[in-house]
């Protein structure tokens, strides 16, 4: 039995009517709307919708990487929108763990290496963030890859590592922006196993931006985007 | 995080060796330039302070005629003898008085001629100019005062005429007489005006007036001032005893002139020092343009690593993280020029100094301040593009292609 399922929800992250302008005057744009959305430990949420429909700019809000023009963000009941930058950073340092479309690892720097990024900034000593890096690689199955760097790894490989990145912090909350739209089908289905497995075993509450049905299938929840807007906010019934 | 940010620094170095030494490349060159320069000018001042040194400590030269400019004496009456023991016997502060007369004179051996400079003297030379007889002997009160036809020379003199063979008890011709060797000078090398010390052929005074001048003329007189007294002080005595003997009225100007060594030393070190201080500053100069260099390859790192930043951003390092970080590089890079241009400085000085033939004077203090300005300017001009990097938008930087 999945951990979210057996106890009441709480809400981990809260949008309350979050507008965002990017520009001023007649060049505004509006990229959101008022979006309201709750998102409970535990949840493995699709987000789809267009290009420019919003989905990225709410990503960035979700992700403590900006903040709403206006309404309010709740991270843990934490009012993102009057922290600072710094104070930003520390929060994403602490809870959040970020999958990109396109990896992101730092070139010509080991695997290993790699996964102990975050470890550094959190102050990790060396032996521990070692061991720990070692077992985030374990658990994404490249146990043996430690030392390769992302040109000596595949497409499908650089994305592992980088969710190994991503979860070697044990955060609360973990945004995958197009995770497998660089890689093809059996990669990808590869990719989703993997974050199934992550959000199911482990608690960590999943947000994936994705173009692709056949990747949104392995989410509880899929919302949709279109013009700044939630469209439709429904409960996924066949999950894979 | 300190020590994380090094090891940081020192991996993102490695990944790119070859820029990073074309990187440090100008701070090599400053720092080792200025290092050179310094270290050369000490040991030139070293080297001409040395050699004033062995022409005689507190050696005050008279002269006849007054100077009028370089090499330009105004026509005046020669000293005599009598002048020379009147400043020996007048004034306590003198310990020795050398009265000379010199001439260009050939000196013939065999078939080798050679011309030279051959001064009449007493042995009161040898002790106003440092000079140590290397073999054979100095004049005899006998042969001072006869005037025989005895010489002591020099090593060029040696050299030339006489080659491998030694010259000592040999006779040798000297313009019209002829004359037994009886001393061998030690070798002095070059003067700090160039010319060559040992290129001498000395003779008893009065062999040298009764046989190559033929007039009791005496155009140098060479005194020596006891340690401690002051030099000043004993030139004033000098003038005023020799005015006086001279009978130069009150108004006239002095027909002699007398020349402290100390003031030309202190002259051609004032010289050399200035030098030093000057080519130091051009090879300053060239350390600012080093770090310039750094500061552009450093603006270049930060553009094209905008995407790393990015990362290091959203994964939650701190502004003053990434500034650090690119700082830390910039002054571990600009640090390490430092230390490989104080390396090449020294083999570099060490080399230069034994081909210009001057003393290697080790210099810790420089080193110390050129390390540290390397450092620096890793610091000031490595924070520009650090805090550029540092206040990237993470979303803009991940963007970033």
């Amino acid at each position: 039995m999945p951990a979210a399922e057996q106890t009441e929800r709480h809400p981990l992250v809260e949008l309350q009517g979050v507008t965002k302008v990017y520009g001023s005057g007649t060049a505004a744009m509006r990229a959101l709307r008022g979006v309201s959305l709750r998102i409970d430990e535990g949840e493995f949420v699709a987000v789809m919708g267009p290009s420019g429909s919003g989905k990225s700019t709410c990503m960035n809000i979700l992700g403590c990487l900006d903040t709403p023009t206006e309404g309010r963000y709740l991270f843990k009941d934490v009012e993102v929108g009057s922290l600072t930058r710094n104070q930003r950073a520390l929060l994403r340092r602490h809870h959040l763990g970020f999958v990109f479309q396109g990896f992101n690892l730092l070139n010509r720097t080991s695997a290993l290496e790699n996964v102990e990024l975050p470890l550094i900034y959190r102050g990790v000593k060396l032996e521990e963030r070692r061991s720990r890096a070692g077992n985030a690689l374990a658990l994404v199955g490249l146990a043996g890859w430690e030392y390769h760097t992302p040109g000596e790894l595949s497409g499908g490989q650089q994305q592992r590592v980088a969710i190994a990145r991503a979860i070697v912090t044990e955060p609360a909350l973990l945004l995958a922006d197009e995770p497998t739209g660089n890689l093809d089908t059996a990669r990808s289905l590869e990719i989703m196993e993997l974050l199934t497995s992550f959000n199911q075993d482990q608690g960590i509450t999943i947000v994936m931006v994705t173009h692709e049905q056949t990747m949104a299938q392995f989410a509880r929840r899929v919302v949709q985007f279109q013009d700044g807007l939630v469209v439709t906010d429904r409960v996924n019934g066949e999950v894979r | 995080m300190l020590i994380n940010t090094f090891f940081l620094a020192l991996r993102e170095i490695r990944r790119n060796v070859l820029r990073s030494f074309l990187t440090i490349l100008g701070i090599v060159i400053g720092v080792s330039a200025v290092i050179v320069m310094v270290t050369i000018g000490g040991g030139a001042t070293a080297q001409v302070t040395e050699q004033i040194a062995s022409l005689g400590s507190n050696l005050l030269m008279i002269r006849v005629g007054q100077h009028m400019g370089p090499g330009q004496t105004s026509a005046a009456p020669s000293f005599d003898l009598d002048d020379a023991q009147a400043l020996f016997r007048e004034i306590p502060a003198i310990t020795a008085v050398a009265p000379s007369s010199s001439q260009k004179v050939t000196a013939v051996y065999g078939n080798a001629n050679w011309s030279t400079a051959v001064t009449g003297i007493d042995n009161g030379f040898f002790t106003v100019r440092n000079w140590t007889v290397q073999a054979g002997r100095q004049f005899l009160d006998t042969e001072l005062r006869s005037g025989k036809a005895v010489c002591v020379i020099g090593a060029t003199v040696a050299k030339e005429l006489f080659g491998q063979q030694n010259p000592l008890d040999s006779k040798m011709r000297l313009g019209n007489f002829s004359c037994q060797i009886i001393g061998l000078l030690e070798a002095k090398g070059q003067s700090t005006f160039g010319s060559d010390q040992d290129d001498l052929v000395l003779v008893p005074l009065r062999t040298f007036q009764r046989r190559i001048s033929g007039n009791q003329d005496i155009s140098l007189i060479q005194v020596s001032v006891a340690e401690g007294r002051s030099t000043d002080k004993a030139k004033s005595d000098i003038e005023y005893l020799l005015r006086e003997r001279r009978h130069i009225s009150g108004s006239e100007n002095d027909n002699f002139q007398v020349r402290d060594l100390k003031e030309i030393t202190k002259m051609l070190t004032g010289t050399t020092q200035i030098l030093t201080t000057l080519l130091g500053a051009v090879a300053a100069v060239s350390l600012l343009v080093g770090g310039i260099g750094i500061m552009n390859i450093m603006l270049v790192s930060v553009t094209e690593r905008t995407r790393e930043i990015g990362i290091r951003l959203a994964i939650g390092a701190l502004e003053r993280e990434v500034l650090l970080q690119f700082l830390v590089e910039a002054v571990v890079l600009s640090s390490f020029g430092g230390l490989i241009g104080i390396l090449l400085a020294v083999s570099a000085s060490i080399g230069l100094t034994k081909m210009l033939n001057i003393p290697f004077i080790f210099n810790p203090g420089i080193m110390v301040i050129a390390f540290l300005f390397s450092a620096a300017v890793g610091v000031i001009f490595g924070f520009f593009p650090a805090r550029k990097a540092a206040r990237l938008d993470p979303i803009d930087a991940l963007r970033h292609e």
